[in-house]
């Protein structure tokens, strides 16, 4: 008997060969440090709408590195194209306009998010300046300074200067959160008139050290969550910035998100890095959802280029819980996800 | 590109330095030491001319070239002529470097936008539009090809990558990632295939070092020679999953010194031009060597016809500080030479250093020159 379970286990092993390389024992070191660490995470079943941006002729994305919706649904993208730009489209992904066109500030995008008074927030981590539009799409203000032609990142870190900065955030008093991210290793909070707080973070893997904070987001408490991208965690923060919590098995944090509401959910993408390897690829990109404590509620997606697949998920808005829009930087795309609802414990 | 002449050779260097130690060999083939030796350098023509052919005595092919073919706009232009191909209606794509790119002062790297043009023209040669205007990929024009259902796919050297437009000209689909910033040029570019790390074997995935061109088979399977920084064909299946590559750099079998050019037959076999190593070599679709074809000089551009009688083209093309060679091969796909046609030069139906050959129509085939700055349409008459 259990040599013919054996044999048919062969055979299964021998026609599916994708079924036989799932066992852990055959996956390279490299992937193994990729996958997450989390196992038997329930799917969540979901649809990507197709062709949901519409674009003007001759006007076209390039990586999507940065999505946000305001509070009527509009979707702001911010795009590496040839130049870095920032495109409104409304809620049924119609293009509206652009904003900031040929903007000093705009060299290299990274992220973009949209406070509760509907301002349009860019992170440029080509000008090391956090951008605050106003609704209209004019400049309200800005944190950091894009450097002069050939002056270099300061040694250490400064209060009012960052070296690459990756995402921002806010509480409910408006303070800002800034990730200051692939040079510096910490995340720094401002008042809501841009005026320096505190900082936390230097580059190591301890408890409250930061490697490449790469997006960060608040809860209604105030609490701050940081995507610690290349240590494979997620730190927590209260408003304060003291550490206390880390959640380390959902693998890289590439991108973060909160929902609003009384029960708030924590979106995190374990993207499949973006330099194209097939064999990482094959064990990483899926989406999780969790709870705020850190409770995994499910997962789903998986790398690759068709509708529905992820290439390296770079943002994620969570404004409405079921129904996300993420920005991808190797497919040139943002996809709008409907979610099946998660049931949860009572 | 940089060129030096050392004595009785013609040196190139086909590629930036090599990242992180690289080799970065310089390409010799004989050459003369006083270029304006005309007698000599005739001789020396003939000599090339004698060595190619390897024995076989083939006829020359008349042709004519209708001049002024394509009719541009007032205040656009070509540049170099990299990449030409036509779709099932006969319209006309040319993928162009025509310089006005820019790379950022004061910013926290150095990135590099624009360089390149994508262009279509009706099959009269009237200008149709500009397609993928200010796209992030177009950096340096290498290729640009038409697939089956008429989706135009651009290679590009600069950005490392292959793009996919629909036939109304939007983003369908990318391979490649371009590297972010100057100093991050040549991704990819190392022998970090896991099991071989032979140099220009690179990532397994679409991570390309200045790749070359592409093709399809029959089943829509991807094929792209990649390239300048590695030395490999990489195969996707028709919805970009990674499949497999093969290839190093060397000059055995299956492997290849500056794989410029490819193309499939009607079974799904691939050839390859191998520049460098001066031969073609035809791999089975799962890249299992097959044969090699070393009587053509130094393959820049290859095609291969569709119907029911397949032909292969091959431009031995002149280098751009050269007028030797230049001549363009017909050839069975068993590489029976059938004639050739042409030679280097400036004027109307000379050619100057062709990098792409588009051969739909296998009597009215397209080049695009990236010494003339040109696009002629080549009329055979066997």
């Amino acid at each position: 008997m259990h040599k013919k379970i054996c044999l048919l286990w062969a055979a299964l092993a021998c026609a599916m060969p994708q079924f036989a390389q799932a066992p852990a024992e055959t996956l390279t070191p490299a992937q193994l440090n990729a996958r997450a660490k989390a196992r038997n995470v329930p799917e969540i079943r979901f649809e990507s709408a197709p062709n949901f941006l519409k674009l003007p002729p001759n006007l076209h994305l390039g990586e999507g590195i940065g999505v946000a919706t305001n509070s009527k649904g509009h979707i702001f993208v911010y795009t590496r194209s040839q130049a870095t730009r920032l495109f409104e489209f409304d809620a049924k992904g119609t293009y509206l306009r652009e904003i900031g066109e040929g903007l000093y500030g705009f060299a290299f995008a990274h992220a973009v998010r949209v406070d509760s008074q509907d301002n349009i927030w860019a992170v440029d981590e080509g000008s090391n300046m956090v951008i605050k539009f106003n609704p209209e799409g004019r400049v309200a203000m800005v944190l950091g300074r894009r450097p002069e032609p050939g002056e270099l990142a300061p040694e250490t870190p400064e209060p009012y200067t960052f070296n690459r900065p990756t995402d921002v955030a806010w509480d409910a008093m408006g303070n800002i959160f800034v990730s200051d991210g692939y040079g510096n290793s910490r995340v720094v909070k401002y008042d809501k008139n841009g005026r320096f707080i505190a900082s936390v973070g230097s580059k190591g893997n301890a408890p409250g050290q930061l490697n490449l904070p790469h997006t960060i987001a608040t809860d209604a408490q105030g609490n701050v969550y940081v995507g610690d991208r290349s240590n494979s965690r997620i730190e927590v923060f209260d408003n304060g910035l003291a550490f206390k919590a880390i959640y380390d098995n959902v693998g890289a944090p590439w991108a973060l998100c909160i929902t609003p509401g009384p029960h708030q959910v924590l979106y995190s993408s374990n993207s499949n890095p973006d330099n194209n390897n097939s064999q990482i690829e094959a064990v990483t990109g899926e989406i999780y959802k969790m709870e705020l404590d850190g409770t995994i509620l499910g997962k789903f997606g998986h790398a690759g280029k068709k509708l529905g697949e992820f290439g390296t998920v770079h943002e994620i808005d969570c404004r409405n819980e079921n129904q996300l829009l993420v920005s991808e930087i190797t497919t040139w795309r943002v996809q709008k996800l409907t979610l099946d609802p998660v049931r949860r414990p009572q | 590109m940089t060129v030096r002449m050392r004595f009785e050779k013609i040196c190139w260097q086909a590629k930036a330095p090599a990242p992180q130690g690289g080799t970065d060999a310089f390409v010799c083939q004989p050459g003369v030491s006083n270029p304006r030796s005309y007698a000599r350098r005739a001789a020396l023509r003939m000599g090339i001319a004698a060595l190619a052919l390897a024995g076989s005595v083939s006829a020359q092919i008349a042709y004519d070239s209708p001049p002024d073919l394509l009719k541009l706009p007032e205040r656009i232009h070509l540049g170099e002529a990299a990449g030409v191909a036509t779709n099932s209606k006969g319209n006309l794509f040319v993928y162009t470097r025509t310089g006005g790119g820019n790379a950022t002062l004061g910013a926290s790297r150095t990135f590099t936008h624009g360089g390149s043009r994508l262009f279509e023209f009706d099959r009269t040669g009237k200008f149709v539009r500009e397609i993928g205007e200010g796209v992030y990929g177009f950096l340096f024009a290498q290729a640009v090809r038409v697939d089956a259902r008429d989706h135009i796919w651009v290679v590009d050297r600069g950005s490392s990558m292959v793009i996919e437009f629909t036939p109304e000209g939007r983003v369908e689909m990318t391979l490649g990632r371009k590297p972010e910033a100057v100093s991050d040029a040549g991704r990819g570019g190392r022998g970090t295939n896991p099991g071989t790390n032979a140099p220009g074997t690179g990532v397994p995935g679409d991570n390309f070092n200045r790749p070359t061109d592409v093709a399809w088979d029959g089943a829509g399977n991807i094929f792209v020679a990649d390239g300048y920084g590695n030395a490999r064909i990489a195969k996707f299946a028709p919805d970009g999953r990674f499949l497999k590559s093969w290839g190093s750099r060397g000059t055995g079998p299956g492997q290849f010194d500056l794989p410029l050019s490819l193309a499939t037959d009607a079974h799904g076999n691939v050839y390859v031009a191998d520049r460098a190593n001066r031969r073609i070599q035809v791999f089975d679709n799962e890249g299992v060597f097959q044969r090699q074809i070393a009587n053509v000089g130094a393959p820049w551009a290859i095609c291969i016809s569709p119907g029911a009688h397949q032909y292969l083209y091959s431009s031995n093309s002149n280098e751009p500080n050269s007028m030797e060679g230049g001549e363009i091969y017909r050839l069975e796909l068993d590489g029976t030479v059938l004639g050739r046609f042409g030679t280097a030069g400036k004027r109307l139906k000379e050619f100057g250093t062709v990098n792409e050959i588009d051969c739909r129509n296998p009597n009215d085939l397209v080049v695009g020159e990236i010494a003339n700055w040109r696009v002629q349409r080549i009329r055979l008459r066997p």
